[in-house]
């Protein structure tokens, strides 16, 4: 989905460069809120971890081999911020050395692939966490729900940025149906492969997983044969945990009803037709999405693999953008109103949570 | 390690381009993508006279035309794409030796191919006359936020490491008689890229530490300021101001 120079015309591209600084701007704050001064190693350690998964391939069947995407990883892992911040990193780095994907159309990468695949993992993955039982196996749950949403999302939102600035003529409907469509395939199995390396992690080191934070147990002391409460550890500080989460809704809430106010009058000048182009051009993106497995992450970027020529079928068009909006936008109020009620608990000065 | 460093799309050489100070490369190549990216694609003359005008910077760094061109490969789904534009696209359409084509699309694919192919020949030779940490002081010389550069140069720094770790792994796995052939074996991949995450985030905690014991308080020392004379900067210009005036013929004529 790496967007070329010339795709998007120059106006739009400059908007979305301007919507991608200021969100990188927020989370370079944020990110010094959850990591401090460790911020530069870690972030780039993981940012470093993020490139090198992308080369590990998941096959799929006989001959076709995907990779993880990583934005809804990183954002479950170390936190919206820091993973916006990773993503991003990559994409620059990707876009300054191995020019995959325009410099000019940096700004529109980032807003798709770094800024909404984060936010809207990480919103749904807390509205998940919260709702469901506190155990393991819904962290695991919920970071395939947030995988799997957070893809299609993103196709969505190129989409928009299509609509207004595409230079092609091609319908927006085809556009849509195609991306949208495809990225729902590519969604579910970045679902299943975030959520089984999300629950492998889980597994061994829950105290990283930065989405999994509310769910540790508090340390129990065996006393005379009874079970009793250690005694807290010199309190946690709950106040910025409140604030970041308010302002992840925040955030998240103004990107999504910004971007529907202003551009779903697009989408009623749309006329969909025809999807036999659909499954071809995408079987295209989708390749450009896959890399040879390399033994080192700058050794075989010059040469993409080039002889996948598969179609992804006709599953173009499976799900409609409307109802994968509204089912969007749903959950996404939902997991608002579930998020303001914690709020307004976690207030309570009595309660730390560690 | 962070010095000597070249990663593989760096082509060694002392030509002028090689020796210009990496910012105002960066700003010289982002200004000729803008002035690209925003010529008319009516105007086809322009374009060919883009590509003349990479090809005079590529004979200047001597970076031959085998190389660029092999590094170009990495466009080549775009190209599929924009070769498939004309089918699809909607508008009136015309016959081609027998295939009905739209005109719109015909102009669609050819925006994209053209302006793609231009902006990555580009890329390439920014990146194959600049080294990766010249890369790094450039983009924090053109005020890209600290922290940023920091996390970026981390990335690029331990990405070799973090990679060669993967590959250990795999070789791990392999040696066990593990071999991935289908989605079965997603649970073992998946557990791998588990224990790469835990230990790329504890080799970052380690880092953070070494460096903190050397003195680091959230900043890094500034030890080779780059600075770039006006010559230097007129002589980087020169390639983005040529594409301007093109690009303004191209709107007027």
């Amino acid at each position: 989905m790496h967007a070329p120079d010339g795709f998007i015309n120059a106006p739009v591209s400059a908007a979305a460069g301007v919507v991608a600084a200021g969100a990188i701007a927020v989370s370079l704050r944020g990110a010094r809120r959850e990591l401090d001064e460790r911020t530069a190693p870690l972030a780039g350690l993981v940012a470093a971890f993020i490139f090198a998964v992308q080369m590990l391939n998941f096959p799929v069947a006989a001959g076709t081999s995907g990779h993880l995407l990583g934005g809804a990883l990183a954002a479950i892992l170390v936190g919206p911020y820091t993973g916006v911040l990773c993503v991003s990193v990559v994409l620059l780095m990707q876009a300054v050395l191995f020019a995959d994907g325009g410099l000019t159309a940096l700004g529109v990468n980032i807003t798709t692939m770094a800024i909404t695949t984060t936010i809207v993992a990480y919103a749904l993955f807390r509205g998940l966490v919260t709702l469901l039982p506190r155990t393991r196996r819904s962290v695991t749950a919920a970071s395939f729900v947030a995988a799997l949403v957070s893809v299609p999302a993103s196709a969505i939102v190129f989409t928009l940025l299509y609509a207004v600035g595409g230079t092609t003529d091609v319908s927006l409907g085809k556009v849509a149906t195609a991306m949208v469509g495809v990225h729902v395939l590519i969604g579910i199995g970045e679902a299943v492969i975030t959520a089984l390396t999300v629950g492998a992690v889980v597994a061994v080191r829950p105290d990283l997983v930065h989405g999994a934070r509310g769910l540790r147990h508090k340390l129990k002391l065996r006393v005379n044969g009874e079970l009793v409460d250690a005694p807290d550890a010199p309190a946690a500080e709950p106040v910025p945990a409140a604030a970041r989460s308010r302002r992840t809704v925040w955030i998240s809430g103004l990107v999504t009803s910004l971007v529907l106010a202003g551009f779903v009058s697009f989408y009623a000048s749309a006329n969909p037709d025809g999807l036999e182009k659909v499954a071809t051009d995408h079987g295209i993106d989708k390749k450009a999405e896959e890399h040879a497995l390399a033994d080192s992450p700058l050794a075989d970027y010059g040469v993409e693999d080039v002889d996948d020529t598969r179609l992804s079928g006709g599953l173009a068009g499976v799900i409609g953008v409307g109802a994968t909006v509204v089912a969007g936008s749903g959950v996404f109020w939902a997991v608002r109103r579930r998020r303001t009620g914690e709020e307004a608990e976690t207030a309570d000065p009595t309660r730390t949570s560690v | 390690m962070g010095a000597g460093h070249a990663h593989k799309l760096y082509r060694h050489g002392h030509s002028p381009v090689h020796a210009l100070p990496p910012h105002t490369k960066l700003a010289a190549v982002f200004a000729f993508v803008v002035v690209v990216v925003s010529t008319p694609r009516e105007a086809m003359w322009a374009f060919a006279v883009y590509a003349g005008l990479l090809a005079a910077v590529a004979y200047t760094a001597r970076v031959p035309a085998a190389f660029l061109l092999k590094r170009l490969l990495i466009e080549v789904p775009f190209v599929a794409f924009a070769v498939l534009l004309p089918f699809v696209a909607e508008g009136e359409r015309v016959d081609v030796l027998g295939l009905s084509l739209s005109v719109s699309g015909l102009w669609g694919g050819w925006n994209v191919l053209a302006k793609g192919t231009l902006g990555v020949a580009a890329s390439v030779l920014l990146a194959s006359t600049t080294e990766l940490r010249e890369l790094l002081l450039g983009l924090q010389r053109l005020k890209l936020p600290p922290l940023l550069v920091q996390i970026a140069s981390f990335m690029v720094r331990y990405g070799d490491v973090i990679t060669d770790e993967m590959r250990r792994m795999r070789i791990a796995r392999e040696s066990r008689g593990f071999e991935a052939r289908g989605v079965r074996h997603w649970g073992v991949l998946a557990k791998s890229a588990g224990a790469l995450f835990i230990r790329s985030y504890e080799r970052g905690e380690r880092v953070h530490l070494a460096m903190v014991s050397r003195g680091y308080a959230g900043s890094m020392p500034v030890i080779d300021e780059v600075t770039a004379s006006r010559a230097q900067w007129s002589y980087a210009l020169a390639l983005p101001s040529a594409a301007l005036v093109v690009c303004l013929l191209g709107w007027t004529l």
